[in-house]
């Protein structure tokens, strides 16, 4: 990309996070907030980094803008009268002044970064063969970097019991979001139909070609997760009660099975999360697998909130 | 300029954006859109710094750009966090509002033990 198109980009971006701060309907804001994540995207193709432009475009433009919009059609009504607190003049001006000291702040220190940056890169890339993957990234996250991939897989499962405990007491257990309403002849229960299978090819495709290329499993089981809200929206299946058995050990398999190789690896190679020296990739490759399921499940789960409807017991 | 500069000033500018949206915005869903802003800035400057240490045939240091990844998924689970705490407000209280002050007018919230 050219220097124009990077300047063209920037104030897009800048444009649309303009909008989405003083904009007054809450649901154009985070309609703008949709169009800023895609284009941010482009950020981050224009940066080299290909596969977090994945990761922007399937999560942080895709999955949250579905969250926000759900959020912000149900507090349509409430979101206007709120304006009304906007705080008084004054206030506006102090904020004003303490974003711009703190956007100078980060705009000083990009500016004063030591040049030639400090990088790991080729110490990644010494490395990357006892990996036996190819993506330096997935390498990174799976290898080198294990530990934080371990913690994250496990906040998005605090995060999930942190939003389940939100349930009133009567409806613990039971089934999240508002009984589905069906049209089985619907343009949504045929798209439902006919996209799943594609989707879920391309979702493992995703997945499984993150060892060589760009992609990873974070990114396939977005695919994955989009492809089961589809389904559920459509009202085709409903969404499982939170109390069932076997969503609960879907929830736990991946990052269980990431726990438990790594203890392994403490008796076989001396170290928490330390593989065994030319077997490292089918190590990785059944914690990753172990992980695409349960990662899609924890999303759909985040995605549709806490119970709202009392599942009786069987 | 170069393109890391252009982007890393785009990630000021956004930092501060954020920053003005999350104390001036009095609605919870526009301060969790707010506070998205201001992490997708900090994200930027981490891929900014992951672009200049472009070395060895990588495009970037891939270190940061893992870290990255795993921040867009935990950024993902806060929201989502965040949006469940601010749809049970509004179910108790009927409002979407933090504002303390009991003004009727404002914050018609049906729970009140004043009534009876």
């Amino acid at each position: 990309m050219s220097t124009t198109t990077h300047i063209g980009l920037v104030l897009l971006l800048l444009g649309l996070a303009l909008w989405i701060t003083v904009a007054r309907n809450s649901f154009a804001a985070v309609a703008g907030f949709i169009a800023y994540g895609l284009l941010l995207t482009l950020a981050w193709l224009a940066l080299s980094a290909i596969d977090v432009a994945l990761t922007e475009a399937a999560i942080g433009a895709g999955l949250t803008g579905a969250l926000l919009i759900g959020a912000a059609s149900r507090l349509r009504d409430v979101e206007a009268s709120a304006w009304a607190e906007r705080p008084g003049a004054t206030t506006r001006a102090l904020a004003a002044l303490i974003s711009t000291v703190a956007a100078a702040g980060v705009a000083v220190c990009i500016l004063k970064l030591p040049d030639p940056g400090p990088t790991l890169a080729p110490e990644a890339a010494r490395h990357l063969a006892a990996t036996g993957v190819g993506n330096p990234i997935t390498a990174v996250l799976m290898s080198f970097r294990a530990m934080d991939t371990l913690l994250e897989a496990t906040v998005l499962l605090i995060g999930l019991i942190g939003v389940w405990s939100l349930a009133p007491d009567r409806v613990w257990g039971g089934r999240p979001g508002l009984t589905p309403k069906t049209d089985p002849n619907g343009a949504l229960a045929y798209l439902a139909r006919v996209l799943p299978p594609i989707g879920i090819v391309i979702g493992i495709y995703i997945f499984w070609v993150g060892a060589d290329h760009p992609g990873g499993k974070f990114q396939g089981s977005t695919v994955l997760a989009a492809m089961g809200l589809l389904v559920m929206m459509s009202g085709l299946r409903d969404v499982p009660a939170v109390r069932s058995r076997w969503l609960r050990a879907a929830l736990i398999a991946g990052p269980a099975t990431f726990i438990a190789v790594g203890a392994a690896g403490a008796f076989t190679s001396g170290a928490f999360l330390a593989y065994p020296e030319d077997f490292a990739k089918p190590f990785i490759v059944v914690i990753e697998a172990a992980l695409l399921p349960s990662l899609a499940v924890t999303l759909v789960l985040l995605l549709s909130g806490p119970p709202r409807r009392p599942e009786p017991f069987p | 300029m170069t393109a890391t500069t252009l982007f890393g000033l785009c990630a000021a500018a956004l930092v501060g954006l954020g920053l003005y949206g999350l104390i001036v915005n009095p609605q919870p869903l526009r301060k969790i859109l707010s506070f998205n802003l201001m992490g997708n800035g900090i994200f930027l400057v981490a891929a900014v710094i992951a672009r200049r240490g472009a070395a060895a045939g990588m495009g970037g240091d891939p270190v940061p750009q893992a870290l990255l990844i795993t921040a867009i998924v935990v950024a993902f689970a806060a929201s989502a966090l965040a949006v469940a705490l601010m749809l049970r407000l509004f179910e108790e209280t009927g409002a979407c509002s933090l504002s303390t002050k009991s003004d009727p007018a404002s914050a018609p919230a049906p729970a009140e033990g004043g009534e009876a």
